[in-house]
């Protein structure tokens, strides 16, 4: 074992604010300022901040040889930029060091991979730009919502040309098979395949600062002496982390900081390094293919979907937002569009979920029950709909609208065509003129007479009016 | 181990809910096994289920010696009581209460409603009681609801085993927080004298600890459950409706909150049109609500049918999208579980007790008519929300059990029993 990969995951949702059905059709603001501003903002100075002046030194510290990768949402770096612009400009810091790089990932932590894959496409491509705009990098590694992954997903992701995509080390997946290694995709071949390592990663995620835990306390040198124990063969070890990990989940109190910053000085004492996920997507060779047929994600203990495509109301909710998926494509309405992005948020599907109902584990959902977030959820989606119908009346039929749409563009082509047409026709007229100037000469004296008619009118009006006087 | 219980009510000829969680509880201590349980209640009619206890009438316990033959007495009150317990009751009669307006058995004659001399029928009970504690061999007394509670008390002076009180609902529950003195004074008694109260919920327990400053150590809460459907209710007829039908069933009293009903259907019917409230039942308010709704201007949408009863209540909520409960201070309130198993998704006010055990309904403030509106709306208007609210609810209440309940009482008697 020689290197290990750290990722760190930000993302906010827009939360939506409470909207009653009597709000559908006049209400068409939806969202939570207050709560989005007071959690983005709490977040920042217990995590976020503290975080990234931590990174920063120990980056330097470390001689550069300590890296990292990050994913975060542009929801986030949205709600980032309206409530706590300082944190972009320390990211901005950090990336000029040279040693941090950026996922990939759809914009609004989207599940628009397992119903549009336009929408994914879409929601990537606004992303990447979103970073390259702001830190001037284009994300070679690509990171799906909650890690969620398939060989049908892995060829959109080959397809918008990422060299490689990590997902969840699943057991069920990976059977005997460790997650510390290089593979192929079933779904793009040439595609790379990285694997959360999940044990590595929930130790500190979970376990940390819990007393109860036979290994607590954890202390960086020995996590570092895990990590170095593993075979020697095996190429890389992939940490992800929620990025509240730090300072948010576990308080500074409970000493996660210090065991963060612990961790480069114990990696090189036992001759690990620390890589960033496009360097080992460059450097190691896949060892197999591996191949997934129903979609995995790093949720709960099933590591599958049903965290947020788990019951009648999720599938509702999932399956009338994407019904107008492909009018939405159609669209060109800006507010129309970013309320679009923002309703796919996974998030709002999540707080609906009734997997563990009644034990507290809704911890993160605004809502009292599943049954209000959906309800909730809907009255706003109903909204979105009218507002999306009143652009393309829901009456027609998807076929129909393009088949307008397509005799529309057909038509607009054909009016280009046509005034092609149209032009040399006039350039072939004006050369026929050239040869033979009498046709024009006749239409030039018509029009001649003409005006001589209408001059001799006005004359007669002046005549009558001398008479008058 | 015996327990001795004083009820008022016992199905089937039950007028509120208490006669249902008497019946429920019991049978559910019963299945627990190793249980001996004698009901006393004022006025049994003889078809009442004795599979599970020993039912006694005390309008057919003696209090005045009366020279009758064994004959006699099986045609008399055969149906109700073998003549041989007479004979033994009324060797136990403690005092002359010739006095009283007794009849041919030496008997009182009782109810067994809430008639307008109802604490002179208590106070007669409570006499009864006397006669039944000498009599009967027993190891606990349980008492149910205030109506008992003079009883209970008299049994355990005149026997000392410890007493058990159980507070189905408070005074504060029925008049809003406008008490009766008297009544909380019966009440206040019996949770002095008892060596435990139990309470079915939280929010009577918070309510007898501070309302009535009872020491919170001896209040126990052991929920309600409910008795699972007969195949016969399960398939009651159903009377198909074009339209959806959200529906409020129960006593029409300050208690229930039935303003908020329809003030929250008014707010529904701004949206939707192919709704139709219904508020069944009956009370003081009725009157009041039928000119609400007209003011409101949705008396054409808004029904009054009166009070149901046995099938009907039945009937009516499997026609039904929805079932509303907005009460105001529900002790537990039993009906919407009742809703539940018939498959009806609910809406209940937080201030119901029932709300504690409940995660498959919708709980609103039950002054939040917003909430109240948008949860009715929710359910009417996206399938997913009435399938998964009654699959799921059918799968939450199959689970709550009197059996269930029945042990924790059976927990605290032995608890009782040890320190005694």
């Amino acid at each position: 074992m020689n290197a290990i990969c750290l990722y760190f995951q930000i993302h906010q949702p827009f939360r939506l604010k409470r909207y009653r059905f009597f709000d559908i059709g006049n209400d068409h603001y939806y969202y939570d300022d207050f709560a989005n501003d007071e959690i983005i903002t709490r977040m920042a100075e217990k995590s976020y901040l503290p975080a990234n002046k931590m990174l920063l030194d120990m980056i330097n510290e470390s001689g550069k040889k300590f890296k990292v990768a990050f994913s975060i949402s542009g929801t986030a770096i949205e709600q980032f930029q309206q409530y706590v612009p300082e944190f972009i400009d320390s990211l901005k810091v950090l990336v000029n060091t040279g040693c941090v790089e950026f996922l990939s990932e759809p914009y609004s932590h989207s599940l628009a991979s397992l119903s549009s894959p336009e929408e994914f496409h879409r929601q990537v491509k606004m992303h990447d730009n979103l970073i390259y705009e702001l830190f001037g990098q284009k994300p070679k590694v690509f990171k799906n919502t909650e890690y969620i992954y398939n060989d049908e997903i892995a060829a959109l992701i080959a397809e918008m040309g990422f060299s490689a995509t990590i997902t969840e080390g699943a057991k069920h997946i990976l059977g005997w098979k460790s997650p510390n290694y290089v593979y192929a995709s079933a779904g793009a071949p040439n595609m790379k395949l990285l694997f959360r390592n999940a044990k590595l990663s929930e130790d500190i995620a979970k376990n940390f600062s819990n007393t109860t835990w036979f290994e607590y306390p954890l202390t960086a040198d020995k996590y570092m002496s895990w990590i170095a124990q593993s075979p020697r063969e095996e190429q890389i070890t992939n940490i992800a982390l929620s990025y509240e990990t730090i300072g948010g989940f576990h308080p500074a109190e409970t000493g996660i900081f210090d065991f963060i910053k612990a961790l480069p000085r114990f990696a090189e004492e036992k001759g690990i390094e620390f890589w960033m996920p496009s360097e080992a997507a460059a450097k190691l060779n896949a060892v197999d293919t591996i191949s997934v047929t129903h979609p995995i994600s790093d949720a709960d203990e099933a590591r599958d979907t049903s965290a947020w495509l788990g019951n009648d109301l999720q599938w509702e909710a999932f399956n009338k937002l994407y019904s107008v998926a492909e009018r939405i494509q159609m669209c060109s309405d800006k507010r129309l569009l970013q309320d679009w992005t923002y309703l796919q948020s996974s998030d709002h599907l999540f707080y609906m979920s009734t997997k563990h109902f009644g034990d507290g584990s809704s911890l993160f959902s605004p809502y009292e029950s599943p049954y209000m977030a959906f309800t909730n959820y809907m009255n706003v989606l109903s909204d979105f709909i009218v507002r999306v119908e009143g652009q393309f009346p829901l009456s027609i039929e998807n076929e129909e609208l393009n088949a307008l749409l397509t005799t529309i563009k057909n038509q607009e082509s054909e009016i280009v065509q046509l005034n092609k047409e149209l032009k040399a026709l006039k350039e072939s007229i004006k050369d026929a003129s050239v040869v033979d100037e009498a046709p024009a000469e006749e239409a030039k004296a018509k029009k001649t007479t003409t005006r001589k008619s209408a001059a001799k009118k006005t004359t007669t009006r002046k005549t009558t009016k001398k008479t008058e006087e | 181990m015996k327990a001795l219980m004083f009820g008022w009510e016992f199905p089937p000829h039950i007028l509120g809910g208490l006669g249902t969680a008497s019946y429920g509880l019991t049978k559910g201590m019963a299945e627990n096994g190793n249980m001996d349980i004698t009901f006393v209640i004022p006025k049994p009619h003889g078809d009442e289920d004795k599979s599970f206890a020993r039912i006694i009438g005390a309008g057919n316990t003696p209090i005045a010696w009366r020279d009758a033959e064994w004959d006699y007495v099986q045609s008399r009150i055969g149906n109700v009581m073998d003549p041989q317990l007479y004979f033994d009751l009324r060797s136990h009669i403690y005092a002359d209460f010739n006095y009283m307006n007794v009849n041919d058995l030496g008997c009182i004659e009782f109810s067994g409603r809430y008639p307008d001399n109802l604490l002179e029928e208590i106070n007669n009970y409570s006499i009864v009681a006397g006669v039944i504690a000498r009599t009967l061999d027993f190891d606990i007394i349980h008492s149910h609801d205030w109506l008992t509670y003079p009883a209970g008390i008299h049994a355990k002076q005149v026997t000392g085993k410890p007493l058990v009180i159980h507070v189905h609902a408070t005074d504060f529950d029925r008049s809003r927080g406008n008490v009766n003195p008297t009544v909380f004074g019966i009440e206040r008694d019996g949770m002095l004298n008892a060596d435990h109260i139990i309470t079915v919920s939280d929010l009577t327990r918070r309510t007898v600890i501070e309302k009535y400053g009872i020491n919170p150590e001896k209040v126990t809460t052991v929920h309600n459950a409910v008795e699972p459907l007969s195949d016969e209710l399960k398939n009651v007829e159903e009377h198909h409706m074009k339209e959806k039908v959200v529906t409020f069933l129960g006593r029409i009293t300050m208690q229930k909150g039935p303003e908020y009903f329809v003030e929250a259907a008014a707010k529904v019917l701004q949206k939707v049109h192919n709704v139709r409230f219904v508020m069944a039942g009956s009370g003081d308010m009725m009157e009041k609500m039928i000119r609400l709704a007209a003011q409101k201007d949705i008396s054409d949408r808004f029904h009054f049918p009166g009070f149901q009863k046995g099938k009907q209540v039945y009937e009516m909520l499997k026609a039904s999208d929805v079932y509303i409960m907005p009460s105001v201070s529900e002790p537990f309130g039993i009906s919407p579980l009742e809703a539940m198993q018939m498959g009806t998704p609910s809406i209940i006010s937080k201030q119901s007790g029932c709300a504690e055990i409940l995660n498959h309904v919708i709980k609103t403030d039950f002054w939040d008519i917003d909430a109240m509106a948008d949860a009715i709306y929710s359910i009417i208007t996206y399938p997913a929300m009435y399938k998964q609210l009654r699959n799921e609810g059918i799968a939450e209440v199959n689970e709550i059990k009197w059996s269930k309940a029945g042990k924790k009482v059976i927990d605290i008697y032995n608890k009782l029993l040890n320190n005694h």
